[in-house]
C-alpha cells in the first residue's frame, strides 16, 4: 500500500486523479514549530510529521533510519533553512526523497548571528561568549535562523509554505492560500497582542539575560534586549567567580530579569536574584513546542507563553 | 584580594557563614569517628540520607524544611536499623550499616528518577554552597548550636566510651545510648552539610580535618581544636580559590581540606611521615 502510494506521488500528473484529493499528502517538517505552521496551512490535505519532535532540541539532533523512511515516503518536506537544521540536506539526499522541498525562511530579512564563541567561564569583560550546559553551543553560520520568534516574520514563513505547497499541488492550491491568509490574520492579532503586553513597560526596563540565544528576532520586534549570561555555564556546580561575574553583569548592565536554564542550580540563581535585584523568569520555549499538555502545544501558544513569562518578569 | 570578594558579594558572605557554622560542629564529630574506627561511617550515612532528602524534595520541592526532615528521618532509621540488626544478630555494625546504606542509596536514586518532579539528582548529590538561602543558613546554624552544646554535655561519656567501651557498660552508663545519640548528631550534621555541599561532599568537611588533626595534636581536645581550625581555614581558602581560580565551590573547599590533611600527613608534628623518618635513626641506634 505504502509502495503504490509512493510511486503514484512520483508520477508527475498525479494531481489530475480526483480520488487522491482526499488522501492527505505525506509531509515532513524538520521541527515541531514548523510542523505546526504547516498543519495550519495544510489542514486536511496534509498528513504532517515532524522529524524533531516537541521538547526536543534540533541543534543536537541525530536523525535515525526511521526519519529517512519518513522522508522517502513524503511528498513535501518543509525546512526552516538558514542552517538551522544543518543535518537536513544530507538526510534528504540519503533518503531518496523525490517530492517538493519548501524553505520557509526564503526571502525573509535576517539578523546577523551573534558570534558563537564558546566561553566556559573564561570570558572576560565584554566578550559575549555563549555556551549552554545542555549542548546549546551551536553555530549556524552568518544568519540567526530563529526567525519564527518574530510573529511578523512568521507570517512571511506561512506565506512561503502556502506558496510552496500551492505551486506543487494545484488541486489544493486554493485551500492552502485560504488557510494561510486566515492563519496569518491570527498571527497579526498575536503580534498586536504581544506588543500590547509590553506597552506599559518602559523601554529601559526591557533588559533580560537569557541562556537561550534564540530571541534576537523577538527582541528586535518588541524592543527587548536579550543578553547572554557571562559566567554561569556548566550544569555542574558553578564557581564563585562565575556567580560573581553574573551578579556584576546584572548590576552593570541594569538587567531586569534572568531566564537561565540548564545553567546553575535554581537555588544559586535565587541568590543571584536576591543579590542583584533581578527577577528569575519562568521557562521560555525557543526551538521546540511543549507536549500537548504543556504550556506551548502550538506556535501561537508558544509566543503567548513566552510573552507572559517575559512581561511578568519585566513588570515593575 | 582575600577579603574583597566577601565585601563585594553577599552570596560569598552567606557561603562563608554557612561553612563556618559547619566547621565548628562537624569536625569534632569526625575526630570521635576516627578514634572509634568508624571513619567511613560518615560516608555511609552521607549516602543513607539520600532517599529521605529525595522524598522530601519530591513532595515539597527544593524546600529546606522538607529535605532536612526527610534526610534526618532517613539517617536515624538507618542508624537505628543497623544498630538493632548488629545487636540482634551479632554481625558487626559496619557490615549491617553497609547493607542498609547501599539499599538506601539505591532507593534514593530510584525516588529521584521515578518522581517526575523535575528534581535533578545532581542537585542533591552536589550541593550549592553559593545557593545557601536564609532557611538553609538558619538550619545549619541551629544544627551547629545543638551539636556544640550536645558535645559539651556528652564529652566525658563520649571520651570514656570511645577509649573503653566496656567501662560505661559495667558502670551502668548506657554506652549504647551515647553511641546512638552520637550517631544522631552525625546524621544531623551531614544533613546540614548537605544543604551547602551536597550528599557527596558533605562528609569531606567532617572527616578530612578530623583525620588530619591527629598529625597536629596528641590529645583528643587538641585534635578537636586542630580539626575545627583546619575546617575553618579550608572553608575560607576554598571559597577564595573558587572566586579567583574559577573552581566549583564545594570541591574547592573539600580540596583545601584535603591539602591541609596532606600537609599534616607529610610534615605534622605528631606521627607524620617526616617525624617518623627523623626518628628512625634513634630507634635503630
Amino acid at each position: 500500500m505504502a509502495i503504490t502510494r509512493r510511486s503514484l506521488f512520483a508520477a508527475p500528473l498525479l494531481a489530475a486523479v480526483p480520488a487522491r484529493a482526499l488522501d492527505p499528502r505525506p509531509t515532513v517538517a524538520s521541527f515541531s514549530i514548523l510542523a505546526d505552521m504547516v498543519r495550519e496551512v495544510g489542514g486536511p490535505f496534509l498528513a504532517v510529521e515532524s522529524i524533531v519532535g516537541p521538547e526536543a532540541d534540533a541543534h543536537v539532533f541525530q536523525p535515525s533510519p526511521a526519519d529517512a523512511q519518513k522522508l522517502a515516503r513524503a511528498r513535501f518536506v518543509v525546512i526552516n533553512g538558514l542552517g538551522f537544521e544543518g543535518w537536513m540536506p544530507r538526510l534528504i539526499r540519503a533518503s531518496g526523497f523525490r517530492g517538493t522541498q519548501i524553505t520557509a525562511s526564503r526571502g525573509i530579512a535576517t539578523i546577523k548571528s551573534k558570534e558563537h564563541g564558546h566561553s566556559h567561564g573564561h570570558s572576560h569583560g565584554h566578550s559575549h561568549g555563549h555556551s549552554h550546559g545542555h549542548g546549546h553551543g551551536h553555530s549556524h553560520g552568518e544568519h540567526d535562523p530563529h526567525i519564527w520568534q518574530d510573529p511578523r516574520r512568521a507570517q512571511a514563513m506561512v506565506r512561503n509554505i502556502a506558496e510552496g505547497l500551492a505551486g506543487a499541488d494545484r488541486e489544493a492550491a486554493e485551500a492552502y492560500r485560504t488557510a494561510a491568509s486566515r492563519y496569518t490574520a491570527t498571527l497579526a492579532e498575536l503580534d498586536a497582542w504581544v506588543e500590547a503586553q509590553f506597552a506599559s513597560i518602559p523601554r529601559q526596563r526591557r533588559r533580560v539575560v537569557t541562556s537561550h540565544d534564540a530571541f534576537a528576532y523577538y527582541g528586535a520586534r518588541y524592543g527587548i534586549d536579550f543578553l547572554s549570561p557571562q559566567g554561569v555555564t556548566t550544569r555542574a556546580e558553578p564557581s564563585a567567580q562565575q556567580i560573581a561575574r553574573l551578579v556584576q553583569q546584572i548590576r552593570r548592565e541594569r538587567i531586569t530579569a534572568l531566564f537561565i536554564e540548564g545553567g546553575a542550580r535554581p537555588r544559586v540563581l535565587e541568590q543571584v536574584a536576591a543579590e542583584s535585584g533581578a527577577r528569575i523568569g519562568g521557562r521560555l520555549f525557543s526551538d521546540a513546542l511543549s507536549g500537548p499538555d504543556g504550556p506551548a502545544p502550538n506556535y501561537v501558544a508558544l509566543i503567548r507563553h513566552n510573552t507572559r513569562m517575559i512581561a511578568e518578569a519585566l513588570a515593575g | 584580594m582575600i577579603i574583597d570578594p566577601f565585601l563585594d558579594f553577599a552570596f560569598m558572605r552567606r557561603a562563608l557563614l554557612g561553612c563556618v557554622a559547619l566547621s565548628l560542629a562537624a569536625p569534632p564529630l569526625g575526630v570521635f569517628l576516627v578514634h572509634r574506627r568508624l571513619s567511613l561511617i560518615g560516608d555511609a550515612l552521607g549516602h543513607a540520607i539520600l532517599p529521605g532528602i529525595a522524598l522530601g524534595a519530591t513532595i515539597a520541592g527544593l524546600s529546606v524544611a522538607a529535605m532536612s526532615a526527610g534526610g534526618v528521618i532517613a539517617g536515624l532509621v538507618i542508624v537505628l536499623g543497623a544498630g538493632l540488626a548488629a545487636r540482634g544478630t551479632g554481625i558487626r555494625e559496619d557490615a549491617s550499616l553497609a547493607g542498609f546504606y547501599l539499599v538506601s542509596l539505591a532507593l534514593g536514586v530510584a525516588i529521584v528518577s521515578a518522581g517526575g518532579s523535575g528534581i535533578d539528582l545532581t542537585d542533591l548529590l552536589f550541593g550549592a554552597v553559593l545557593g545557601v538561602d536564609d532557611g538553609a543558613l538558619l538550619f545549619i546554624a541551629s544544627v551547629a548550636t545543638v551539636t556544640v552544646v550536645a558535645l559539651a554535655v556528652m564529652w566525658r561519656a563520649l571520651v570514656v566510651e570511645t577509649f573503653d567501651p566496656g567501662f560505661l557498660r559495667h558502670a551502668g552508663g548506657g554506652g549504647v545510648l551515647w553511641h546512638m545519640g552520637f550517631l544522631a548528631l552525625v546524621v544531623l550534621n551531614l544533613v546540614a552539610a548537605f544543604h551547602a555541599l551536597g550528599t557527596l561532599m558533605a562528609v569531606g568537611l567532617m572527616m578530612l580535618p578530623a583525620t588530619g588533626a591527629r598529625f597536629w595534636a596528641g590529645t583528643i581536645g587538641g585534635q578537636v581544636t586542630a580539626a575545627v581550625a583546619m575546617a575553618l581555614i579550608a572553608s575560607a581558602a576554598g571559597l577564595v580559590a573558587s572566586f579567583h581560580a574559577d573552581l566549583p565551590t564545594g570541591p574547592a573547599i573539600v580540596l583545601a581540606a584535603g591539602l591541609l590533611w596532606a600537609v599534616g600527613l607529610v610534615a605534622g608534628p605528631q606521627g607524620s611521615l617526616v617525624v617518623r623518618l627523623m626518628r628512625r635513626p634513634h630507634l635503630a641506634g
